[in-house]
């Protein structure tokens, strides 16, 4: 028999996270601050409307780009949250989560052999939608003395002549890290400068905390028609499990990425969208009251941290921690898989999210209080004892 | 940060100070010293547990009733409340708008003895009209929380 595989998909490393979630998954007592989603349900008006619209029957495909009242909503969304103006029915495309948005985005901008800008640590599926697309994945290995933000230097370093794409995974998965509109700045600059365009993945931009609020690069002069936004309901909402996000982008994107969404998946699932017409226009109160609950156990986490003697930089956004554990002398991975066996505590090792999240570990704080004390308890426990090990007691 | 204390202890108010100084990023002392003043204001009246005594073993009614009264010159509605609220058998009285006065929450061993209570002290006080005892069959949601459902986790342990 013929290989039935093609060479592409072979030469793809699986998630890293998988890796980890198949240690975790056999044992049954772990503790986890290791997801990657809300500890919330979905709140009660936004769930009503989805069995509503099932009651209903609707049940039937929507439009392509998704129901017209849907893009509406996100169209006054993304006008009064990012004083973004996009035409609703020739600029929004509803997607199956942020997750498809980006897959899209890429396969519609990248020709084989354009290299995509890839700042990390960053989420697991940029890289390999990237080969998928048939680009060329360059990593730009973003520091903590940098806040883990994107700085001009860095980007400068990495751009060529085949560069076409710079992800902005920010708010960031695993770091935390937001970028300020002064540090957008010098980066949309150099996007105009060297005529490249930006997917930017905003699926957090309702989860900062402190002062200033998420910028949107799109906002930024010029930047608008450079620029793929993309959203979702999962993180503010907490709707992961509906599946559905959006994408917003000049019409000449867009158009050619509701083609592949037309061929490969239709439309995003109909009661999703109704019931996420309610998260939108009714959501606010219930944002504002998660975002506030995180915001409160962020502080938590980081405080357990400081007094466990692990540095971690103050993320401001998402719902991550990101200690370093450089100082205890070994490896993420190591770290990571001896909390687990020695105190069944599973948190993510930061190689997961690429190879510059060595030495980190990501701490995800979308958990109950009680939950969190119990687990940062055994940390704590765990660190000291290898510090014991080290000789540093 | 008397409105962020008290929305994070009226939900759980057995958090240790400590804690709750660091959730809300203020220092221990200034947060103790804030919920002693509350105390004393009367703003912050008691530090209850919510029981769903459905669970245990021991039986308990509780009547919701509706009171229709007569106000007194001069005192209007606080005096005959207070009347009311005195008794030990009587957990919480509310002035209401619309068809009747009060609500009077009563809880009891046995319906008899709520029921006894109603015709013997409360329907006898002189500015009382009429009440109507209804009796509560089930808790499903108490103080903002639902009593009738379990809260589990069910979210894989790692996702991205």
């Amino acid at each position: 028999m013929r290989n039935p595989l093609s060479d592409t998909i072979v030469q793809i490393e699986p998630s890293g996270i998988r890796k980890f979630f198949d240690i975790v998954s056999e044992m049954k007592d772990a503790i986890s601050l290791g997801v990657g989603e809300p500890d919330f349900d979905t709140p009660w008006h936004v769930r009503e409307e989805g069995i509503y619209s099932l009651e209903k029957g609707r049940t039937f495909y929507t439009s392509n780009a998704g129901l017209k009242n849907l893009r509406e909503e996100i169209a006054s969304y993304l006008s009064r949250r990012c004083n973004l103006t996009y035409n609703p029915d020739r600029e929004i495309l509803v997607t199956v989560g942020g997750s498809e948005a980006i897959d899209i985005a890429l396969r519609a901008m990248l020709d084989p052999g354009d290299e995509v800008l890839i700042p990390q640590p960053c989420f697991v599926s940029y890289v390999p939608c990237t080969i998928l697309a048939g680009g060329v994945p360059v990593a730009i290995e973003l520091e903590e003395k940098d806040q883990f933000r994107l700085t001009k230097e860095k980007l400068l370093e990495k751009i060529t002549d085949k560069t076409k794409i710079l992800i902005m995974p920010f708010p960031n998965n695993p770091t935390g890290a937001v970028m300020r509109q002064e540090d957008l700045e010098p980066i949309a600059q150099i996007i105009e400068e060297k005529d490249l365009f930006v997917l930017s993945d905003e699926i957090y931009c309702e989860l900062t905390y402190g002062q200033a609020r998420h910028v949107s690069i799109a906002s930024l002069p010029g930047m608008r028609d450079r620029t793929v936004l993309i959203n979702g309901f999962s993180k503010a909402y907490a709707m992961t499990g509906w599946r559905l996000g959006y994408a917003a982008a000049p019409h000449v994107i867009l158009e050619q990425m509701l083609k592949i969404h037309q061929f490969a998946i239709m439309c995003a699932p109909t009661t999703s969208q109704y019931a996420a017409i309610s998260a939108m226009k009714n959501g606010d109160g219930d944002v504002e009251m998660m975002r506030e609950s995180y915001d409160q156990r962020r502080r938590f986490v980081l405080h357990a941290f400081e007094e466990m003697g692990l540095e971690c930089f103050e993320p401001n956004g998402a719902f991550y921690t990101f200690p370093s554990i450089k100082r205890l002398n070994m490896s993420s991975d190591e770290f990571a898989n001896r909390l687990l066996r020695e105190e069944k505590v599973a948190v993510v090792p930061g190689t997961a999210f690429g190879a510059c999240g060595e030495g980190y570990l990501r701490v995800s704080y979308a958990y109950s209080l009680k939950n969190l004390k119990e687990a940062l308890g055994r940390m704590a426990r765990f660190v000291k004892k290898v510090d014991e090990e080290n000789g540093n007691l | 940060m008397r409105e962020k204390i008290l929305a994070f202890i009226e939900k759980n108010s057995r958090i240790d100070i400590k804690d709750l100084a660091v959730i809300l990023g203020e220092s221990e002392t200034a947060v103790a010293n804030e919920i002693a003043d509350m105390e004393k204001e009367h703003i912050i009246c008691g530090y209850h547990t919510l029981i769903n005594w459905d669970n245990t073993s021991d039986e308990k009614v509780v009547a919701l009733i509706e009171v229709k009264v007569t106000p007194q010159r001069g005192m209007g509605f606080d005096k005959i409340a207070e009347r009311i609220y005195q008794y030990n058998e009587v957990n919480a009285v509310y002035l209401m708008s619309g068809a009747y006065d009060f609500t009077v929450f009563i809880e009891g061993k046995t319906m008899r003895e709520v029921a006894l209570f109603v015709s013997e002290k409360l329907s006898t006080l002189e500015s009382v009209l009429s009440t109507a005892t209804h009796f509560v069959l089930k808790k499903y949601k108490d103080h903002g929380t639902i009593l009738v459902q379990e809260v589990q986790d069910e979210r894989m342990l790692i996702t991205p």
